[in-house]
């Protein structure tokens, strides 16, 4: 069955890398404190973003760090999901650990502008601008990642296998 | 089937004769490294009711992002590594040493051949030592810690064959930077990176490493120089057993083969606020620096600080300036310390601070007021990476560093030093 994500989306550029997502000092700040500083190159992002509303971006969107933090607080936000054109790798691979949607679509960028309406069908990464009648056709996940992504992260895959004794 | 050195690796690793490009493995992980966050690994592990390592003598554990600890905060978390390094039972705990980077290599965790996973975006420096390194995150490094292996998908290969004659005051950070600013910061995306050629053959081992580092800047999974005499000498005696050369099959497949010819290519500069903004140093010379930065997994080693003093002997960093010196490891800053390199550095003026990453993530030991700006020989110039979101870094050579510091102001080091660590046999 596939997963429909619909949501407002907020449009960003190329190369917005992990650093501008979770700046260094905020790591070892509570939640409440951290949050106001997410993604602090565009002023209107934290106040303005609503749960379930969606990030769609250029290239190498999170490029950088390994910290996590950069696709948790996202995540935190109650951001329901990023397309992007291409993603940094380790920010790609930590969206999917903790179970955040996050897909590659090229062309996307010029697709769609602030306020659009977005609908993901997560399974197939079909991509439509429902305020603009466009449909596209993003990365699919593999089948492992959908699993992970669809179980809720790698500690609940964990979790389940070491209950299941096949850790 | 003839096979790249990422390849290899993950066919190995994953229990198959071969592999190739695209395929998706779970790969067995010979070397785990954990810094910082290692205290969170396994804070989410016991919270999911596992409390054991598949194999914790795989495990190295590092405290270098916050060492010395500027707060009780981070004391605590330091705290937390120490009592769950002896909770796991890793034996491999070596607190402060330094930089992970610089620190796993020196101490014989790293050979040719072997997949390394860190808690840190720039273990591809591995590669420097023709190992296959590189950084995942924290929900990653706990699965890791807990299974003992990985999915991965075999990344296609991108070969740079290094050629030329480098010129005077040319070392290895100028290459990558050049490499960044005009293959883009994608360049590598999703893909390995294997340094051929014969510059790349006649580059120290700390040469080597600096670009293998700042290969995760433009997109890289895995950054390789093939081992091999170089690589052993430096291995032996660091690691147990006879150390062993590795490189790609002759006729393995690369996605894209790029010639760089560095004959006449001047020290280059990556100006705020992307390592792929970069230019030759003669663009920007003249821009005024108020803190002048030589340290981090980038380009604080001996070859480094050696270049560094030999360019600030007898002269003395400009009044309105300062410079930082964070060797990148204990070892390092001991070695320096022997050969005089910190006492000229001293002599010049430099704050000399204890190994660690310092101010090169934003840390500590050299934060950046709004409007500063820093020359760094770190690997990133984000937005606010080094302190306040409005000061500015750019990124350079220890050489135009240490040359930018005497006068405050960037500056072609060639006006003051014609040496290079990247002639053969020039250096260790």
């Amino acid at each position: 069955m596939t997963q429909l994500i619909r949501g407002r989306v907020w449009r960003f550029g190329d190369n917005v890398n992990t650093d501008v997502m979770a700046p260094w000092d905020t790591i070892s700040q509570p939640w409440e404190e951290a949050r106001h500083r997410v993604l602090h190159i565009r002023h209107d992002f934290v106040d303005g973003v609503r749960p379930g509303d969606v990030i769609v971006a250029g290239r190498n969107w999170g490029c950088g760090s390994s910290r996590e933090q950069a696709a948790q607080y996202l995540k935190n936000l109650g951001l329901a999901a990023v397309v992007a054109e291409s993603f940094g790798r380790i920010y790609f691979r930590n969206s999917i650990a903790i179970a955040f949607p996050n897909l590659a679509c090229p062309r996307v960028s010029d697709a769609f502008e602030d306020g659009d309406e977005i609908e993901i069908e997560l399974e197939t990464a079909i991509i439509r601008n429902l305020s603009k009648g466009k449909e596209l056709q993003g990365q699919p996940y593999t089948p492992e990642m959908l699993e992970i992504v669809e179980k809720g992260g790698l500690m609940a895959l964990l979790k389940e296998r070491l209950e299941a004794g096949r850790l | 089937m003839a096979m790249t050195m990422a390849e290899k690796v993950l066919a190995r690793a994953s229990g198959h004769d071969s592999v190739s490009a695209g395929q998706y493995v779970t790969a067995t992980v010979d070397r785990i490294m954990a810094h910082e966050a290692f205290a969170a690994c396994c804070f989410i592990l016991l919270s999911n009711g596992l409390s054991k390592f598949h194999d914790p003598d795989s495990v190295v554990v590092v405290i270098d992002h916050w060492y010395p600890a500027p707060n009780v905060q981070y004391a605590r978390v330091h705290a937390a590594c120490r009592q769950f390094a002896e909770k796991f039972g890793v034996k491999n705990y070596l607190g402060g040493a330094g930089v992970c980077h610089q620190v796993l290599p020196e101490q014989g965790f790293i050979r040719p051949g072997e997949l390394v996973l860190g808690t840190d975006s720039h273990s591809t420096a591995y590669g420097a030592l023709g190992a296959a390194g590189a950084g995942i995150g924290l929900t990653e490094m706990a699965w890791v810690l807990a299974t003992g292996s990985l999915w991965m998908q075999v990344p296609p290969t991108i070969r740079f064959r290094l050629t030329g004659r480098p010129g005077a005051a040319l070392m290895s950070k100028d290459i990558i930077l050049h490499i960044a600013g005009h293959f883009t910061t994608e360049v590598a995306q999703y893909a390995s990176v294997e340094f051929a050629g014969p510059v790349a053959g006649a580059m120290s081992i700390a040469s080597r490493m600096t670009m293998s580092n700042m290969a995760a800047e433009i997109g890289a999974k895995f950054a390789f120089f093939a081992a091999d005499a170089k690589t052993v000498a430096y291995l032996r005696g660091r690691v147990e057993g006879e150390p062993r050369t590795f490189g790609p099959d002759p006729d393995a497949l690369y996605d894209a083969d790029y010639g760089v010819d560095v004959s006449g290519l001047e020290p280059q500069v990556a100006c705020p606020d992307d390592p792929g903004n970069v230019r030759p140093v003669s663009a920007v010379a003249g821009t005024k620096v108020d803190q002048f930065f030589l340290g981090s997994c980038t380009n604080a080693r001996l070859e480094d600080l050696e270049v560094a003093a030999s360019i600030l002997r007898g002269h003395y960093v400009h009044p309105a300036s300062r410079l930082i010196v964070t060797p990148a490891s204990c070892q390092v800053y001991l070695d320096a310390l022997k050969a005089g390199y910190l006492e000229t550095l001293a002599e010049a003026g430099a704050v000399i601070t204890a190994s660690g990453c310092g101010a090169c993530p934003g840390s500590h030991m050299g934060i950046l007021a709004p409007n500063e700006v820093c020359l760094s020989t770190t690997n990133r110039n984000f937005k606010g990476r080094m302190g306040d979101p409005e000061s500015q870094v750019y990124l350079a050579s220890p050489a135009t560093v240490a040359a930018s510091a005497i006068t405050g102001q960037i500056r072609d080091p060639r006006e003051v030093w014609s040496g290079t660590p990247l002639a053969e046999g020039a250096t260790r």
